[in-house]
């Protein structure tokens, strides 16, 4: 049955019976008081904000947005997005200056990236920090991602773009700020890896920020705009008959679900071409249309970590079946945990404690399982485990491109 | 995507199906669509407490030879479902769940609102007795958190009273459960328990109890602790010193929820995919067999398997749908058992008999599901979707659940 039709509103609150099974599953509830736990936030409150705004609850904005509570759902209540949804619409004043400047990742990165090496050493450096911490609450604690003084586009651009016309099959990459500004390695592993699939790579014609980071922090109308943009260069791609890969999977999600959810920006047209790499290279092994052959030598011991955005969409298991292919590796999944950060939500000084004691049980697992690495889809969720654990946090595809024999690969997917 | 067996449905016999099948050495999925009734029990599993014509059952497996022969149990057969039975309490406790009770009698437990009600076994905290008119002491303290509405004292010490107990009954305020009553909604199982997980708070909590307690020699507590973990529990019994006994509260379940959490895992670490929060969509059917299924999260990716397990539960679960003039399985389309007459769906008074929750899927001899009449053939049924059976009326839900799942998990595997 079509709940949807017989519901007034797009994200079924109606259909919310109090259950409260979603609050078992929230990770704030026990470490926030303050928060009013997803049912409360959600459906329950919104019923009165509906009558009045005044019920509006600054409260609100202590919601991760991790997701956790649609998944619990037992009636298909879209809490998170009814959440998130208030924040936009009921919202009193404006994005704090540090919520703005942690938002605008493009922005910032264009900006620090020709001076990595000082920014680099600044935001690392213990009076700056003082200083974000004092001036503009993004806590002492963190350390930050550092820039790189390459960006993902210009190596491409320079180094990989001339080869991808070789190849029969094409598609598009949409890599994300964190790619560009912070970690290209992790997009030329993804270039490495879908040529030796026999797959050419194209930039789409000019991707910007997906924009979560605006979403979360107060700023919808410039989150919206972002939106509207990527979905007419994805549609672009789409008319080529490319398939957007991707290798985020917040980005994903954002792209796929939350431009028409929360930003009512309609992406039907282009949606079902949002593809995270695992589940677009997985149906390819899957399907025998790609071989993947394996280096005789690769071992190592992986624990699974799926990222919040990679559990609402279901992938999970794409990671974890490329993962278990490769001989040699040991692997484990995770208990399905929330590692706290979510996103720029664990930089802001006033839930840094709450986001460290989210992630208290995952990093304990981790180090109980004691892994040569930690794997996971998510920039945000790597740079949390690295600071909490000792273990260092590998993207699959960076896996896949090491275990690869990519000779042998190539060879086989001619 | 290939496995060996794909079960469309996370609940209790989903689980206890793909965790057997895992053990058995095949590769299962398991797609669950949000979280299922599990998490709303009462805590205690009923097995067979009242036949259909009302007679009350003390002894389940000699009981199941005069059931109706479309009852699952009868499919099944008396033999199997007391070797099943026999092992669910080794079954559970390996997947961290200890059950209590005898698998051949059933005991009683107390509800939430004071009742004394005829069940099979229990889980974990959740105080069972041996018959129906137990003493649980001379004198009970009965504490409640103030505000909290889903645990009914006055009715439980009325109860108690009835049996020779002297009740006195208390509430304690606490400042972190204050944020939660501004909005009574809001005092609810899972979010005290939330509060409870916390050790200073559960701590403050239980020294407030042991300050409270007189000339008492037992303690009755509501069942809100111990949901991440349930050693919890044991630590609040060494901490009070005398006997204390939890009594389960109005859904949400602790014990449920936590049970949920445990079997999830449990099927996780034998190796099973969960597909959390994933819809089975659609279906290829073909020459009377399941092919594939096609899920909302997966898209176009067909989830192809050997066997097809259909544990998607009763009307809360949508394993079942009800239209003004009929009740339908929405994913297969399968043949359904519900009477044409509407007016015999459900009797006005609420407490009676309801007939609509005996409706379900129609199944073979072998649970295998019917469409059109036919068996098809590698799609079986396991759960409360089942027809045959008044789970709420026979309070045979929990076992049924459990045994179709052993049942069908030993078919699969040519056991």
């Amino acid at each position: 049955m079509n709940m949807q039709e017989k519901n007034e509103s797009s994200n079924n609150f109606e259909q919310c019976i109090k259950c409260t099974i979603c609050t078992a599953y929230c990770p704030v509830v026990p470490v926030n008081p303050i928060f009013p736990g997803p049912k409360q936030a959600g459906p329950d409150g919104e019923r009165l904000r509906l009558k009045n705004a005044y019920f509006f609850d600054e409260a609100l904005k202590y919601c991760m947005n991790c997701k956790r509570c649609d998944v619990a759902c037992p009636s298909g209540v879209k809490i998170s997005d009814i959440i998130q949804s208030a924040r936009i619409d009921y919202r009193t004043h404006g994005p704090k200056l540090r919520d703005v400047m942690l938002a605008s990742t493009d922005f910032m990165g264009t900006m620090a990236r020709p001076f990595a090496p000082i920014v680099n050493a600044v935001t690392g450096a213990k009076p700056a920090k003082v200083v974000l911490d004092k001036v503009m609450a993004i806590d002492h604690r963190r350390i930050f991602p550092k820039y790189s003084g390459q960006s993902f586009e210009g190596w491409f651009r320079r180094k990989a773009a001339p080869l991808q016309a070789q190849f029969t099959n094409q598609i598009s990459y949409f890599h994300g700020c964190y790619v560009n500004y912070n970690y290209p390695q992790l997009g030329k592993d993804f270039v490495t890896v879908m040529n030796a699939l026999g797959f050419g790579v194209n930039l789409l014609d000019h991707e910007k920020c997906c924009g979560v980071a605006m979403i979360s922090s107060g700023m919808p109308e410039q989150a919206k705009k972002h939106a509207i943009h990527n979905v007419s260069v994805l549609q672009k791609s789409v008319d080529k008959k490319h398939t957007v890969v991707t290798t985020s999977s917040t980005c994903t999600l954002t792209m796929r679900d939350e431009y028409p959810d929360l930003l009512k920006v309609d992406n039907s047209s282009v949606r079902e071409d949002i593809v995270l790499f695992s589940k677009f290279i997985y149906n390819l092994v899957d399907s025998g249309k790609v071989k993947l052959v394996f280096k005789n030598n690769f071992k190592a011991k992986i624990a699974y970590h799926v990222p919040c955005h990679m559990e609402k969409l279901g992938w999970g298991i794409f990671s974890a079946g490329l993962m278990k292919m490769i001989p040699g590796v040991e692997f484990s999944l995770l208990d399905s945990n929330c590692c706290g950060i979510a996103g720029t939500y664990g930089f802001k000084k006033e839930n840094y404690e709450a986001s460290q004691a989210i992630g208290k049980p995952l990093f304990e697992q981790i180090n109980r399982i004691s892994p040569d690495f930690v794997a996971s889809d998510c920039e945000t969720c790597k740079w949390q485990i690295e600071m909490s654990t000792k273990f260092k946090v590998k993207h699959p595809v960076s896996i896949l491109a090491e275990a690869l024999d990519l000779e042998a690969t190539a060879a086989a997917n001619k | 995507m290939k496995f060996d067996t794909i079960i469309i449905g996370g609940g209790l016999s989903g689980l206890v199906c793909g965790i057997s099948l895992q053990k058995g050495g095949r590769k299962c999925a398991i797609v669950s669509a949000g979280q299922n009734a599990l998490n709303f029990s009462s805590g205690s599993f009923g097995f067979l407490s009242r036949l259909q014509d009302g007679t009350e059952v003390t002894e389940p497996l000699k009981a199941i030879p005069s059931l109706n022969e479309e009852h699952p149990y009868s499919k099944i057969g008396v033999e199997k479902v007391s070797r099943y039975a026999k092992n669910v309490k080794s079954f559970f406790s390996e997947c961290g769940i200890s059950l209590y009770g005898d698998d051949t009698k059933n005991s009683y437990m107390i509800t939430p609102t004071g009742n004394v009600k005829n069940t099979w076994m229990a889980m974990d905290e959740i105080c069972l007795f041996p018959s129906k008119d137990f003493k649980v002491g001379d004198k009970a303290l009965i504490v409640n958190m103030q505000g909290y509405l889903d645990f009914n004292t006055q009715f439980i010490a009325s109860s108690l009273e009835n049996k020779g107990t002297a009740c006195r009954i208390e509430s304690v305020k606490l400042d972190s459960m204050e944020r939660l009553r501004k909005n009574p909604s809001e005092m609810r199982a899972v979010n005290i328990a939330r509060v409870m997980d916390n050790e200073q708070e559960r701590t403050k909590f239980i020294s407030t109890v042991k300050s409270l307690l007189a000339d008492e020699d037992v303690i009755i507590l509501p069942a809100v602790f111990g949901l991440k973990d349930k050693d919890d529990i044991s630590k609040i019994k060494a901490s009070l010193g005398i006997k204390t006994l939890f009594v389960g509260t109005m859904p949400p379940s602790i014990p449920g929820v936590r049970a949920q959490m445990l079997l999830k895992s449990a099927f996780e670490e034998a190796g099973g995919s969960f597909l959390i929060g994933d819809e089975a969509k659609n279906v290829a059917l073909s020459d009377g067999r399941v092919n594939a299924i096609y899920t909302e999260n997966l898209g176009n990716v067909a989830l192809e398997a050997d066997n097809f397990v259909l544990a998607t539960g009763s009307f809360f679960s949508k394993g079942l749908v009800a239209t003004p003039n009929r009740i339908y399985e929405p994913l297969f389309d399968l043949d359904v058992d519900f009477d044409e007459d509407r007016n015999n769906w459900y009797d006005p008074k609420f407490f009676n008999k309801q007939n609509y929750m005996g409706y379900g899927v129609i199944t073979d001899s072998s649970l295998k599901a019917v469409k059109g009449g036919k068996s098809v053939d590698n799609l079986y049924v396991v759960g409360s979707v089942l027809s045959g059976m008044n789970s709420l009326y026979e309070y045979c839900g929990s076992g049924v659940s459990i045994i179709s799942a052993m049942f069908v998990a030993d078919s699969i595997l040519g056991r």
